[in-house]
């Protein structure tokens, strides 16, 4: 058997990953192994399952889906799924586009990129939402606005904290302008939630970046990204592109944005749980103490 | 005209700029420098002005006439100090209770080094969060490109006016065709694609008016000086409360 979690992670047989179903299940439990992108180093995929899809040896974080996240942060049997059934349209008939959702529907077993709802995290109520790069890269289209902009103003209403994972290339651009409109939509929101006294904290992933970058996800009271994590406005291939020349190594990473004073911190994966809840605790309100 | 052919005409040079339309539709314009964090960026112009007898914030994305001032004002793409130059203003304009008017001109926001190092997403996401509940009427006047999150963080406004040749976009045709069929001369077929222009806009419920050009730029300039007039009139008749409300719903429901 493949270890559940490594790669995706079908919620059912029907809407499982074919890619997935494709590859032959070796004998043993143990057998699969990846080799770390970073340190190049063979690692049992149990192993990396239970070191949260982070390398022992060098401390690289491999991609892991929106449900693996969910399962990392909130405490156990707590999620509980909002909006779940909202499914993207090709509302201005661009090229393509239905196509690359139906793709995107199998290759994430995902109705869209971002999986919304509330949980608990370390006993506290909270709202997240958790972006989905297998879900054509966390994309923004309408669906994953609206979602998001639900998900605050719930938690403005029942004055709850969000919690949000990003992973994003940006806006959707087969959404045309509605995509762009997503994004005061959402920052909206999150004015409302922030004005109402109401804590955010968003933990960015890789890559996070376009117009995701350039409204919620650095929109938190609190802003902290996973190590090594691309996060930037413009991809770098584009500033490459506009500026013609190479740019310099570590450019646009996690640790490049604390030094620039982009970040609060930098939270590798296996404290992350541990990180909500202490600054959580320190957010408690005094009548709920 | 179909889609490319106003990609065209919105680029096209000798359009007038920001800066033609501040000198035409108000009165002692007044301009005002710099963020107060890091510098003044050339790409963005703001300042005071009188409208008729109103005292309002304008604020203009610049792109320049003469090769030499086009390079001074980097083709009116804003790095982050431009937009948090426009966000200082529009704080003063809510301290002393001006309407804000926003003039919109851009490719796109900068992509460089020295943007992203400033923090280009967060500046244009803080325009976007403080836009959304910024106390007093804003109306943004798309009058040539609109290139994306760059025109977006100065368009965040009650009403979002367009010139019959302008555009908006998430992203430029360009850009699209190249990332949709790898070749970015493609740009006509990417341009349909994209439902850029202001009758498409105006479709999804993202511009609320179009302005006719053919009438020539100083009759255009009395349209939307008389219009700006009426509209901060009508929103007198609104709380501030009011004024946010139809502001948030406004963006709430493009595309719901
Ligand atoms: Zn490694």
């Amino acid at each position: 058997m493949i270890k559940r979690g490594l790669f995706k992670n079908p919620k059912n047989q029907l809407e499982g990953n074919p890619k997935l179903s494709r590859t032959p299940a070796p004998c043993v439990a143990d057998e699969m192994c990846v080799t770390c992108p970073s340190c190049k180093k063979t690692i049992l995929t149990s192993e990396l399952s239970e070191n949260l899809s982070v390398c022992q040896t060098c401390g690289y974080h491999f991609r892991i889906n929106a449900r693996q996240r969910i399962n990392i942060i909130s405490d156990a049997n707590t999620f509980c799924e909002i909006d779940q059934d909202m499914i993207s349209q090709n509302r201005i008939d661009f090229p393509e586009y239905d196509k690359k959702l139906k793709n995107a529907r199998l290759d994430s077993a995902e109705k869209d990129a971002v999986v919304c709802g509330t949980c608990k995290i370390g006993g506290y109520d909270c709202c997240l939402f958790v972006m989905e790069p297998y879900f054509m890269m966390g994309s923004m289209g309408i669906v994953v606005g609206e979602k998001i902009t639900r998900l605050f103003e719930m938690a403005t209403e029942k004055s709850l904290p969000v919690v949000g994972f990003t992973v994003s290339g940006g806006a959707r651009m087969q959404e045309g302008i509605l995509s762009l409109m997503q994004m005061a939509k959402t920052s909206g929101a999150v004015k409302r939630h922030n004005d109402a006294g109401n804590l955010y904290i968003g933990v960015l992933t890789d890559p996070t970046t376009g117009g995701v970058t350039a409204s919620f996800a650095t929109e938190g009271d609190i802003v902290v990204a996973e190590p090594s994590a691309l996060i930037g406005f413009a991809g770098p291939r584009v500033i490459e592109q506009t500026i013609r020349q190479k740019l310099p190594q570590g450019f646009q990473r996690a640790e490049f944005l604390l030094e620039k004073g982009f970040l609060d911190a930098i939270v590798d994966r296996r404290e992350q749980k541990k990180y909500l809840v202490r600054l959580l605790y320190l957010h408690e309100k005094a009548e709920q103490a | 005209m179909n889609a490319y052919d106003k990609v065209r005409a919105a680029r096209a040079k000798g359009r007038p700029t920001s800066i033609d339309y501040i000198n035409q539709i108000f009165t002692k314009f007044t301009e005002l420098h710099g963020d107060r964090r890091f510098s003044d960026d050339k790409a963005i112009i703001a300042g005071i002005a009188k409208l008729d007898d109103m005292s309002v914030t304008v604020i203009g994305i610049e792109k320049g006439h003469s090769t030499k001032e086009k390079v001074s004002r980097n083709f009116g793409s804003a790095h982050p100090e431009g937009y948090r130059k426009a966000l200082r203003q529009m704080k003063l304009a809510e301290k002393f209770k001006r309407p804000v008017i926003c003039f919109v001109d851009t490719a796109g926001a900068f992509c460089g080094i020295g943007a992203e190092e400033r923090g280009q997403g967060q500046a244009i996401a803080e325009n976007l969060m403080e836009m959304m509940a910024l106390r007093v009427p804003v109306i943004s006047i798309f009058i040539g490109e609109g290139g994306s999150g760059g025109a977006l963080a100065l368009s965040v406004a009650d009403e979002v006016w367009m010139l019959e040749n302008s555009v908006y976009s998430v992203i430029s045709p360009e850009g699209c065709a190249s990332i949709l069929w790898k070749d970015s001369s493609k740009t006509k077929e990417a341009s349909e694609c994209l439902k850029l222009t202001a009758e498409d806009l105006y479709s999804f419920g993202v511009t609320e008016r179009i302005f006719s050009e053919k009438a020539g730029f100083e009759p255009l300039c009395e349209e939307i000086k008389n219009q700006l007039i009426a509209t901060f009139h009508r929103n007198n008749s609104l709380t501030t409360e009011e004024l946010l409300d139809n502001r948030y719903r406004k963006f709430r429901k493009i595309g719901g």
